[in-house]
């Protein structure tokens, strides 16, 4: 696979406090990458370096091809961005926000104008393209931020952050505009988030980031597995719950203990859904009958527990996320 | 995308998006006309300094001829202000009243772009050279100055102004260009100082601190020498004064202050000075952040 974007020891400091600390990754043309932390775990400083609004304090990064040092006239040409606050001009109107853009990346007018067109169709906004912006609602700004980003046809897309302080109905109706675009336009995207259940639900490989250092690539599956993969619950009916236990110990993929709680067995195995018919068959061979088998994958929250140690949810950083959340809020009342 | 960008790509493109914030909401461009016309109509019509003057001066136990009251009248005047036309003089430094005012407002819109969402943050994902960010402030706040001093110029000739009668399309075009060299260094001077503030009301207490004393440290309404000895020096460097010096030798046709050579120099060395630190620094501090 091809490499779209290629971080290389990627550093920024600002005075003594490192936000990005000596970062690799590599993201492949055509997949949804996901990064993954808390706030001021360093992802939209990423953004901003590997997209040439930051320059980098040590290190460097390969963008479609580009050094985001050295070439960043080239690597702007061939990315999209939609930052994590409302960027549009709130006095002009979404059309006039989508020309200015076009303008901006040096595409011809009637070329833009045809593009402008397609994709307020897309994110179906072509009913409030001659609005001022400042009437739009949240999850109508963001889906115009959206479009602002594709203006260029870029190669990879950038998004950080893209469903913060929307509702979970807005926030599915993003995710599906993106899945769509990326269908139609064949494009890498490379977005940031906090959600944990987007991260899991969305990107395809997720970096999970915090205190600015990289702790973990993978899957969500690979990341799960890592962390134990697994967890298997079963119920057996009449025959001997320890030997049932045995058995299950002794197949491939079953880590740390197995618990036997009445004639309930839980264990972990590394992956369940391929690991679940050899158990039962196993079971079988000595006529131990499972009743029920419940089969349950760890959840990102887990995941990102075993990685950095702290859970997502009850973070420090919480009341952070709110304030910033009162200020799009704010912004997008104005 | 191999299209290869011109340096001066989405200049224009950003100029416009400033100048249809502006003539989009007529309302701004007539409440920002309001004070020069209130100098003008208001201050300007009453500091009738030629009908003082005439009126009707009658020194007891002097029996001076009229004659002689108007001919002193007119020497007086004329050496001061170099015309027996107060209004005409005052009409002139309206025009750079205007200019200076719409100029210092270009730092404004930098700190909106930065304050409200981020207008520059995504400008500067996109591939359109770092100064022309910077310029389109300044080219928008020079064409803005150049429309609302039409518009000033155009009352004060209804209200009276008397141009000089062998006026000539060059001495317009003329008139123009110190206009917009004034505009362009005091853009550029007030878009660098606004680079780095967040703050919306420490720009305008910048504005408000500047806009009167840079108006009456200049000959806008009185000529230099007639200034106390502390205030010349301001006034000879103040920008406004070679403005004003050029428009009323050329619009006017009065004698001025210096040639109209030196006067061009220095604006233009303002200008080029201003905008060029303006372009540096920016580019700097927007490749930087």
């Amino acid at each position: 696979m091809e490499v779209a974007i290629k971080a290389i020891n990627l550093t920024k400091r600002y005075g003594n406090f490192t936000a990005v600390d000596h970062v690799n990754f590599e993201v492949y043309y055509g997949e949804i990458f996901g990064f993954l932390g808390p706030n001021g775990a360093g992802k939209t400083t990423t953004i901003k370096m590997l997209t040439t609004v930051t320059r980098p304090t040590e290190g460097t990064a390969i963008v479609n091809g580009y050094d985001v040092i050295k070439q960043p006239a080239k690597v702007r040409e061939s990315i999209g961005v939609v930052p994590q606050e409302y960027t549009a001009d709130e006095d002009l109107t979404g059309w006039e926000n989508l020309m200015l853009i076009a303008a901006l990346y040096g595409i011809p007018k009637r070329e833009a104008k045809e593009r402008a067109a397609e994709l307020l169709d897309l994110v179906e906004l072509s009913y409030a393209a001659d609005r001022k912006v400042e009437t739009y609602s949240g999850g109508m700004r963001r889906r115009l931020e959206i479009a602002m980003g594709l203006i260029n046809r870029p190669a990879i897309l950038f998004l950080d952050e893209p469903t913060l302080g929307l509702d979970a109905q807005t926030r599915a109706a993003i995710w599906d505009y993106v899945y769509r675009l990326r269908k139609q336009y064949g494009m890498t995207i490379f977005m940031t988030t906090h959600y944990l259940e987007e991260a899991d639900r969305y990107a395809e490989r997720i970096a999970i980031i915090d205190h600015g250092k990289i702790l973990a690539i993978g899957t969500p599956k690979e990341l799960k597995e890592k962390v134990g993969g697994d967890v298997i619950t079963i119920e057996v009916n009449g025959g001997d719950v320890n030997i049932a236990r045995k058995v299950i110990e002794g197949i491939d993929g079953v880590s740390g203990g197995v618990t036997v709680n009445g004639n309930t067995i839980i264990f972990k195995v590394r992956n369940g859904n391929t690991a679940a018919p050899i158990i039962l068959e196993a079971l079988n061979k000595l006529s131990i009958r499972a009743t029920s088998i419940t089969i349950k994958e760890p959840t990102m929250d887990e995941v990102f527990l075993e990685f950095t140690g702290r859970r997502l949810r009850d973070e420090e950083g919480s009341s952070e996320e709110f304030m910033r959340f009162r200020r799009t809020v704010a912004r997008a009342r104005r | 995308m191999a299209t290869r960008l011109h340096p001066l790509h989405g200049l224009w493109a950003l100029t416009n998006r400033e100048l249809a914030k502006w003539y989009k909401v007529p309302v701004i461009l007539i409440i920002s006309l309001i004070q020069p016309i209130v100098w003008l109509a208001f201050f300007g019509k009453s500091m009738n300094f030629a009908a003082m003057f005439t009126s009707g001066l009658n020194i007891p136990g002097l029996n001076i001829p009229k004659q002689v009251i108007d001919e002193i009248a007119s020497e007086v005047l004329k050496a001061n202000f170099g015309t027996t036309d107060y209004f005409s003089f005052l009409a002139v430094g309206m025009l750079s009243f205007i200019t200076l005012f719409t100029s210092l407002q270009s730092g404004m819109s930098i700190v909106w772009d930065r304050r409200l969402g981020g207008v520059l943050s995504k400008l500067l994902t996109t591939p359109v050279p770092r100064g022309n960010i910077i310029m389109a402030k300044v080219l928008n706040s020079m064409i803005r100055s150049l429309v609302q001093s039409t518009i000033v110029l155009i009352i004060a000739i209804l209200l009276g102004m008397r141009l000089n009668p062998s006026l000539n399309p060059l001495d317009i075009l003329g008139a123009y260009a110190a206009l917009a060299l004034m505009s362009m260094g005091f853009a550029s001077l007030f878009v660098t100082l606004a680079l780095r503030s967040t703050s919306w009301e420490s720009q305008m207490a910048i504005m408000n601190l500047l806009n009167m004393p840079l108006m009456f440290a200049s000959n806008s309404f009185y000529p230099v020498k007639s200034m106390p000895w502390w205030l010349k020096p301001v006034a000879i460097v103040n920008p406004l004064t070679y403005v004003n010096d050029i428009n009323r030798q050329l619009l006017l046709g009065i004698t001025g202050g210096q040639s109209l050579l030196l006067d061009y120099a220095y604006l233009i060395a303002f200008a080029v000075i201003f905008s060029v630190i303006g372009i540096v620094l920016s580019w700097r501090y927007l490749s930087e952040a």
